[in-house]
């Protein structure tokens, strides 16, 4: 069976700015992989060269074995991508923005309400998008990326702004979907999250992949105590963006 | 299908739950109908008011019948002859406060009648000629030889409800369109639903044609409600023939302010700045297309400009066939115009079109 991603020295230019310089990374299947790196590391264009969003300038991203450039509706409905910003329907309630993504997949108005449920969402099910909180809004976003049962799964750093109990109840959700044998890739500032989460993360740093390994590994390998020093030697102290 | 209508679904809901949106397309183009409606309800020239200073023969011999003709253009205030009244009359006309003077001095009628209004002071010396030349005709003790009768036809197309309702319906069904796309692309640009409905499998087909449809839904109530309010008995709109064709009129007009609307979306960055910009394009073009009030006196470099604006089109082959009694042979001309001018500047808009708001 194939990867679940393949990616082969993609690369990406914004004007000036060589955003990805030549990221080649695998993920298997079932694994729970994080990107790290500081702001403006390149990590939300790699994810968008992955998902397919956009065309890269050079290289290759295989997801499930189809090339995800150009757009192929066939492999859409086999991934789900949470995007970092949440993209919610304006005005519209949390059971009308999941039905509504569901449709567009073709999946039963039901089963939309479940996945309301399992994120914990169903009290809020009348609540409208902009009535929600930081944390119930992340939650719907997840939701809305899984609720076509993807193989593999993108989130962008799905726990920036949350509070602690939020953090920890995303974790569980999270723990779950990895668990039932889906791909996880997500992006995150927080190391004691790759930590906890990943199976194996890719540091990034200027467009490229410093470092992959699981987390205890890579912290053994670089003699520190925790994958923060892990990150902190790889990338430097500099302030960023 | 089921992605098409639920998306158009959410659409709809996202509309109607907007407050200002439903305003400004449904309610405000509205308040301009029943406003101006109102307020130019009767144009005609009503009754003129004369101060009759002392005793004026022809008047006060006029026989009750030729009285009873007069009552309801002349409305006569009578004063006595003194100097001081002739004085206070006079300077009631300076003021706009009577229409004319009117005094007898050595046996001669003698009137003095504000120069402002034209039309009023031309009605009001004609009355006053007859009155004088039927007292002259009485006085020859003959029966007339010749008799003028009049009657005033009531022409349906220059009562201004005919003129106004297909003007301010095609600005409203402009505003609707520009502002419809434009705030739709920008707001979803911005919130990244955009690269979200990119990344399901939907086709883009089935995006724009969901906000069409929900435009054409907007705009096909906008004239339901427009031509309803316009036909109550207050207003008393009448429409002719093939009005129906107003239909077909409003979805070419629709599909063309759109596509004004996506060209503006794809430049502007926030809502606001798409809001300025609509407004920017949908104003001018409202007044200088002539759908507030019509262009027939303004100057000339105007109408040629106005030839070029599509709502000018739009509004005059609406009022064609709503009240004019035209049919397919102006209709068409300018559905078809409407319809280039909308892939025109579709194409534009694709060139421009960004995905992100950075």
């Amino acid at each position: 069976m194939s990867n679940a991603i393949t990616a082969d020295g993609l690369r990406k230019r914004y004007g000036e700015t060589q955003a990805v310089d030549g990221v080649s990374l695998e993920v298997q299947r079932g694994e729970f992989y994080g990107i790290l790196g500081p702001n403006g590391a390149g990590k939300t264009t790699t994810m968008e060269l992955l998902e397919g969003l956009r065309e890269p300038d050079e290289g290759t991203a295989h997801l499930l074995g189809t090339p995800s450039w150009p757009r192929d509706p066939a492999l859409l409905r086999r991934i789900g991508v949470q995007l970092q910003a949440s993209a919610f329907f304006e005005r519209l309630t949390a059971r009308e923005q999941i039905r509504t993504f569901a449709a567009l997949y073709g999946i039963e108005e039901s089963h939309a309400d479940g996945m309301l449920e399992t994120v914990g969402l169903a009290e809020k099910a009348d609540t409208r998008e902009d009535k929600l909180s930081g944390g119930q809004a992340q939650r719907l976003s997840i939701a809305c990326a899984l609720v076509h049962d993807p193989e593999l799964v993108f989130l962008d750093e799905p726990t920036t702004g949350l509070d602690p109990q939020a953090r920890r109840n995303l974790w569980d959700l999270l723990r779950t979907i990895n668990s039932s044998g889906r791909t996880v890739v997500l992006t995150t500032h927080y190391m004691d999250e790759a930590e906890t989460l990943c199976d194996r993360v890719a540091v990034m740093d200027h467009g490229k992949v410093l470092r992959v390994g699981p987390p205890r590994s890579l912290v053994q390998e670089l003699e520190v105590d925790t994958l923060e020093d892990v990150f902190l030697q790889l990338t430097g102290r500099e302030y960023r963006e | 299908m089921r992605a098409f209508l639920n998306l158009s679904l959410a659409m709809a809901r996202g509309l109607a739950r907007d407050r200002a949106a439903v305003f400004f397309t449904l309610i405000f183009p509205l308040m301009f109908l029943m406003l101006f409606g109102a307020l130019f309800k009767d144009q005609g020239v009503g009754k003129s008011d004369i101060v009759q200073v002392g005793s004026v023969k022809v008047l006060d011999g006029m026989p009750d019948k030729e009285r009873a003709g007069l009552r309801d253009i002349l409305e006569i205030e009578k004063t006595d002859g003194s100097a001081a009244a002739r004085r206070e009359a006079l300077e009631k006309v300076r003021k706009g406060d009577a229409d004319a003077a009117v005094f007898q001095r050595d046996g001669k009628v003698e009137l003095r009648y504000s120069a402002a209004d034209q039309v009023r002071s031309g009605t009001v010396r004609g009355v006053l000629n007859s009155i004088v030349q039927q007292a002259n005709q009485r006085a020859t003790g003959q029966p007339p030889a010749f008799a003028l009768q009049t009657g005033a036809v009531e022409d349906e197309t220059t009562k201004p409800i005919q003129y106004l309702t297909p003007g301010l319906l095609g600005w409203a069904v402009a505003m609707g369109g520009v502002f419809g796309s434009a705030f739709n692309l920008v707001s979803w640009r911005r919130k990244r639903i955009l690269r979200r409905l990119w990344l399901a499998p939907i086709s883009a087909r089935s995006v724009v044609g969901a906000r069409i449809g929900v435009n054409l839904i907007t705009a096909f109530a906008q004239t339901a409600i427009f031509l309803a309010v316009a036909s109550l008995p207050y207003y008393g709109l009448t429409l002719t023939g093939d009005w129906w064709l107003c239909l077909p009129l409003v979805v070419c007009g629709t599909l063309a302010f759109m596509s004004i609307g996506l060209l503006v979306g794809s430049f502007a960055k926030t809502e606001e700045a798409a809001n300025g910009m609509a407004q920017l394009v949908i104003l001018p073009m409202a007044f200088l297309s002539g759908t507030f009030f019509p262009l027939d006196n303004a100057p000339g470099w105007i109408r040629t400009v106005s030839e070029f604006l599509p709502l000018k089109h739009l509004a005059s082959a609406m009022q064609d066939v709503l009240t004019r009694g035209e049919s397919w042979g102006t209709a068409l001309p300018v559905m078809g115009g409407l319809l280039l001018f909308a892939a025109v500047l579709t194409a534009i808009a694709a060139r421009v079109f960004r995905w992100d708001a950075a």
